[in-house]
């Protein structure tokens, strides 16, 4: 199952990382009281089981009661959670053909309940995310899991279809969150989303469930049984709905809350909160890149009832020249800078993260003349005086989409300013999210793709991102045969591209995959398949009175929860 | 009496029928999806997601949906909500006290300070104290409540530090203190819909009052020698009262619906904020739950308000 790895957000944002420990200003009014905090999240949790949510907000919110084996840190490491030390192919953990993964898992550890928590719930976990009957929402890292086995009660065992490159994914980061079994496996099949354990769940981190009201908020207290150190907190309270805006001036302006997740607002609007001196922002840069898609077929011909037919080649989008036209055109500084501050930086690759794996090839370059002496070149000109460009009759006249968010809107009029200054005709639009990245047959989906150029983020949960990669792969391209649910939106197919695609999925040597990654993501800029825009952060505001912060692009931005105090 | 309730009743339920099929034809052509977000995840396949739309019931032909939802919630099962794990039911419950507290007590108090001003300024009227009144009042019916409740923010929270700006619902009032912070949050975002709906009240009230005070009865209650109080309780109010009650009581029912953009404002957790996450995640058991008890109560109320008149009026008899 061969799906790509990505997840769209429709309104996040995101940044360079923040000194995230505590600065000035030690007394603030919330911090009176140092026993409890309050977490501000302007999109308010309805679940509790991160696998039936496909939503970060949900997942931010299991985190501090459920945990996976293990997650990757800041420096893109593994850090052991549950698991009592990392597989590796030195210790034995992962067998030398790559085909097996061994955990040991810590000794000890008991569910909030009591019971003890075993490698029959990671077992347990596997059957329950992969039951199709559950509608689980994190399943694509198990998709190359041929059987998970329980050893004894502290070692799991999974077995790979062939040998893999990822063995690390399953069981890791926010889709690896185990499930405890006597909690679920009354539930498992259809009738999971009716699981009592959805809105209580019981976990093995810090803290459980005290209230939960769904789509308002959430209260947690220390777990008694948690294997460590004692949370510094006796209540966290987690309060969802209203704005990002809002938010972040609770926190950095009247001191109500001490922790508002993803702020996206305007630069200048944050740096006015910020004045207050009562917090500041954190930015914790991600994988997620805002990018401009090209669509390579053409959406104004219908071929067998459908539009954007991947054999119909687009009238000028097909032209190599043309694409890097636009892609010369446009200001991506502005963009960053005005529209992102802290929160953005200028992109010039397809794979933005990890370091590891990006490419120091690519370097963006805006130059309008240029960009118009590459039209001129492919024979483009403006031939009956309308202002816009044309060849053999074709106008060259562009629809730009994205979903309705202000930012989106405003990168949108500053791309159209762009390219009309080259001589493009451009008509902006903008779909709202939930149809815009909802049911893929609606023809305003992403994946239709019925414009010429479309504007959004995406992004890899993993710093292994073998699956993002396939977004640009010919077995990808979304059309009316597979209901329009794949994800190549764009109908780019590159032989070339594909041949490293198959190495890469047997490549288990680093050295080797990295070269694969930087070959794959300089092929597709150099052939501009897309233009990356904007590398975002995540921002958080941070009273300055939390202390021993700690953030991973990851895993949710509560994993180390139980770690942070208040001074 | 008895037999014209019993004809409102009947109408009532096939006008209420049709209400019910249009929202939910809306709702059901409407685009959006309620497995938008589950779409959007790449780890559901096609098989999946068929699966959760079975599981959902969205497999089935729309008349066969709407029979199933309608044959439900005639027993008082209003189903399980798409986006929350917990029922319909509970979600509203869970939501009502709120909305009911902030958005109640914030229209009692727009009566309360309606009655007197608007009666006030019918009396006084073209005086400087009219022109004040009616001044305060068109400024609270043309400033939008988003924009009233951010300047409250910004000056009793941000500058005087008085008041939160954020709405907390579990607190538990078991002492004066719980009472005096459930009453310091509760401030705001009452003020902020009680500005508004004073003002509409208010110029309600006082051109009622106005339509009676030139009436000849009027001067026939003065020229008996009626003291004023006299004139303005048991005359003119008990006639200007009809369309008034009228008005309040098409309102009570919006009680229900809570405060969209001011529940929004605050982070007051109520029906008004659930309706429009429901709206915007599809959420269509939820949507369909709160707009037909919202239809169910209009019309309910609108024949609460037709008997009144009868009580208000001796003259409208109905037979």
């Amino acid at each position: 199952m061969g799906l790509v790895t990505a997840t769209f957000v429709t309104a996040c944002n995101s940044q360079p990382t923040a000194d995230s420990s505590d600065s000035s200003a030690p007394t603030t009014v919330s911090s009176a009281n140092a026993k409890e905090l309050k977490l501000l999240y302007w999109q308010a949790p309805t679940t509790l089981n991160p696998h039936l949510s496909p939503g970060t907000k949900d997942r931010e919110a299991a985190s501090l009661i459920l945990e996976p084996l293990a997650a990757y840190n800041e420096a893109e490491e593994l850090e052991p959670i549950l698991a009592a030390e990392i597989p590796t192919l030195e210790n034995g953990g992962i067998s030398a053909d790559n085909t097996t993964v061994t955990w040991k898992l810590k000794e000890g550890v008991k569910w909030s309940d009591g019971e003890p928590f075993t490698a029959e719930d990671v077992v347990f976990t596997y059957q329950f995310i992969t039951n199709g009957e559950v509608g689980a929402t994190s399943g694509e890292f198990y998709g190359e899991v041929q059987s998970v086995e329980a050893v004894d009660d502290l070692t799991v065992k999974i077995t790979f279809n062939r040998a893999t490159p990822t063995p690390m994914n399953p069981f890791v980061g926010g889709s690896g969150m185990i499930l405890p079994e006597h909690l679920f496996k009354d539930f498992l099949g259809a009738q999971a989303r009716s699981a009592p354990g959805n809105t209580a769940p019981v976990g093995t981190n810090a803290f459980q469930v005290k209230e939960f009201k769904p789509g308002d908020t959430i209260i947690y207290e220390p777990n008694p049984n948690f294997r460590g150190e004692p949370p510094a907190f006796s209540t966290v309270e987690l309060k969802g709905g209203g704005d990002a805006v809002s938010a972040a001036r609770a926190v950095l302006q009247t001191g109500e809350a001490d922790y508002a997740w993803n702020i996206q607002a305007e630069p200048a609007v944050i740096k006015g909160l910020e004045a207050n001196a009562r917090g500041e922002m954190a930015y914790v840069p991600k994988p997620m890149m805002e990018r401009i898609y090209i669509n390579f077929s053409d959406p104004n011909k219908e071929v067998n009832g459908e539009t954007s037919q991947k054999d119909t080649p687009h009238p000028f989008l097909s032209e190599k020249l043309v694409r890097e036209a636009i892609s010369l055109a446009i200001d991506r500084e502005t963009i960053a800078e005005q529209l992102y501050g802290e929160a953005g930086s200028v992109a010039t690759n397809f794979l933005v993260s990890p370091e590891k794996y990006a490419s120091p090839n690519t370097r963006y370059e805006f130059d309008l003349t240029k960009a118009a002496q590459r039209l001129d070149e492919a024979g483009w000109k403006d031939t009956n005086g309308n202002g816009v460009r044309d060849k053999n009759g074709v106008e060259m006249e562009i629809l730009f989409t994205s979903s309705v968010n202000p930012v989106r809107q405003k990168s949108q009029e500053i791309i159209k300013q762009n390219l009309e200054s080259i001589g493009m005709s451009v008509e902006l639009k903008s779909v709202e999210a939930g149809v815009y990245f909802g049911d893929s047959t609606n023809p305003d989906s992403v994946n239709r793709f019925n414009s010429d150029l479309q504007l959004f983020a995406f992004d890899s949960e993993t710093p292994e991102p073998d699956s993002y990669m396939e977004l640009y792969a010919c077995d990808q391209i979304s059309q009316k045969e597979n209901q329009w649910s794949k994800e190549n939106s764009s109908r780019y197919c590159n032989p070339e591209y594909d041949a490293l695609l198959e190495q890469l999925n047997t490549e288990t040597d680093l050295a080797k995959r990295t070269a694969l990654f930087v070959a794959m993501n300089d092929l597709l800029i150099e052939d501009v398949a897309l233009i990356p825009l904007v590398r975002r952060s995540d921002a958080y505001a941070l009273a300055s009175s939390l202390t021993n912060l700690e953030f991973t692009p990851w895993a949710a931005s509560t994993w180390k929860l139980n770690e942070w105090g208040k001074t | 009496m008895g037999s014209y309730l019993l004809k409102r009743i009947l109408i009532a339920i096939p006008t209420l029928i049709a209400i019910s099929m249009v929202i939910y034809l809306v709702l059901a052509l409407a685009p959006g999806d309620p497995l938008g977000e589950l779409a959007n995840s790449p780890s559901i396949t096609p098989e999946i997601r068929e699966n959760i739309r079975r599981v959902l019931g969205l497999d089935q032909p729309i008349h066969i949906r709407y029979v199933k939802w309608a044959t439900a919630f005639i027993t008082g099962n209003m189903g399980y909500s798409f986006v929350n794990p917990v029922q319909v039911s509970q979600l509203i419950l869970q939501r009502l006290p709120t909305t009911l507290w902030v958005v109640g007590s914030a229209y009692l108090v727009s009566v309360l300070i309606a009655f007197p001003l608007g009666i006030l300024s019918a009396l006084k009227r073209h005086s400087w104290l009219d022109n004040l009144i009616t001044t305060f009042a068109f400024a609270g019916f043309s400033i939008p409540p988003f924009f009233t409740g951010l300047i409250f923010i910004i000056f009793f929270s941000v500058w005087l530090g008085w008041l939160p700006s954020i709405y907390d619902s579990t607190l538990v009032i078991t002492d004066l203190g719980g009472f005096v912070t459930q009453a310091k949050q509760s401030i705001l975002p009452i003020a902020v819909l009680a500005l508004f709906q004073t003002a509409v009240l208010m110029r309600y009230i006082r051109a009622a009052v106005i339509e009676q005070l030139n009436m000849d009865y009027v001067r026939t209650a003065y020229a008996k020698g009626l003291s004023g109080w006299q004139v303005m309780t048991r005359h003119i109010l008990r006639n200007a009262l009809v369309p008034v009650v009228t008005l309040i009581a098409l309102d009570v029912p919006a009680v229900f619906t809570g405060a969209l953009v001011t529940e929004q404002v605050f982070r007051v957790p109520g029906i008004g904020s659930l309706l429009i996450d429901s709206i915007v995640r599809s959420d269509t058991p939820v949507v369909m739950a709160i707009t037909f008890i919202y239809a169910i109560l209009i019309v309910l109320f609108n024949l609460l308000a037709d008997i009144l008149y009868g009580v208000l009026d001796p003259r409208i008899r109905y037979s």
